[in-house]
């Protein structure tokens, strides 16, 4: 079960109202491939098959964690569109996007590529999924710094070196998990203890 | 001129994201008693901030999480992401 808290996790400052161009960018993270939905939901799908306690809640809360992202994303494109003329929107190459869903949000990477499970994977095997845990982590704050360095806008800037913050720390915390997935593999265990945390 | 309500948002949002911060760092460390001291006493500043704005400014939570005055607050405008912090002069919200 999930809540809604009408509130955003950061307080997000976009000056530039009319910035399609840096919109176009910045909607990768949004549906591109390590992007906030992917995040998400290869999160929140991998917990099922954690063999702990530990390991179950870590995907739980970064997962959730992720969908606040993701919320946040699409608050800046939204408000770096919601004031841009059909002028402002061809010259920044946005008019592919325009056709198909106005100055609604959608899951499409800069280049209009709509989202793809295949981003994501759900492997079962605890030390595989939290490898790629770290890499999607590691990958989604590279994104972040190629964003910050398109960045026109001061206030778009602080909340992508806000998001790219957060994915170090899930790296840390993702990192430590894998140690613990380690340790639990590594003792001897009886079947009737399988599921002692 | 920032509104009271962004000011007491952005004080919410500071206590959440400690209160999220501690929670993802008590899940790898379950027995640092210090940091569930801190988390814990964010947990009550931030139950009473959140009961403060919600008398204020209306439900922050659905599904039966929060109370509602007459008519149903829920549907007020204006949601998160109409919420712009750059936007300093604007008084409606």
């Amino acid at each position: 079960m999930w809540i809604y808290e009408k509130k955003l996790e950061y307080p997000v400052k976009v000056f530039n109202t009319k910035n399609p161009k840096l919109a176009k960018a910045i909607i990768t993270q949004y549906g591109g491939p390590d992007g906030e939905l992917s995040a998400s939901l290869r999160y929140l799908t991998q917990r099922y098959t954690m063999p702990t306690g530990k390991s179950k809640a870590i995907l739980n809360d970064i997962g959730t964690e992720e969908l606040a992202h993701m919320e946040i994303v699409a608050t800046l494109v939204y408000n770096m569109i919601k004031d841009a003329s059909i002028e402002e929107i061809k010259a920044a190459g946005l008019e592919g996007y325009y056709a198909d869903h106005d100055k609604a949000l959608y899951f499409v990477n800069g280049d209009g590529v709509p989202w793809i499970a295949s981003y994501i994977q759900s492997k079962g095997d605890p030390i595989s999924d939290l490898h790629e845990d770290m890499a999607a982590e590691q990958k989604a704050r590279s994104t972040y710094e190629y964003l910050l360095q398109l960045s026109d806008d001061p206030g778009v800037s602080e909340t992508l070196s806000f998001l790219r913050q957060r994915e170090i720390i899930h790296y840390q915390r993702f990192g430590e998990t894998l140690e613990h997935i380690y340790d639990y593999y590594s003792k001897d265990r009886y079947y009737f203890m399988d599921n002692a945390p | 001129m920032v509104s009271a309500r962004k000011r007491m948002l952005k004080e919410l949002m500071a206590y959440e994201f400690t209160a999220i911060e501690l929670n993802l760092y008590l899940d790898t460390h379950p027995r640092d008693r210090k940091a569930l001291d801190i988390y814990n006493k964010t947990v009550h500043i931030l139950n009473e901030l959140k009961h403060e704005y919600q008398t204020r400014f209306g439900p922050l939570t659905n599904f039966g999480f929060a109370f509602s005055d007459y008519p149903w607050g829920w549907i007020e405008e204006p949601w998160p992401w109409q919420i712009n912090f750059a936007d300093r002069e604007r008084s409606e919200i």
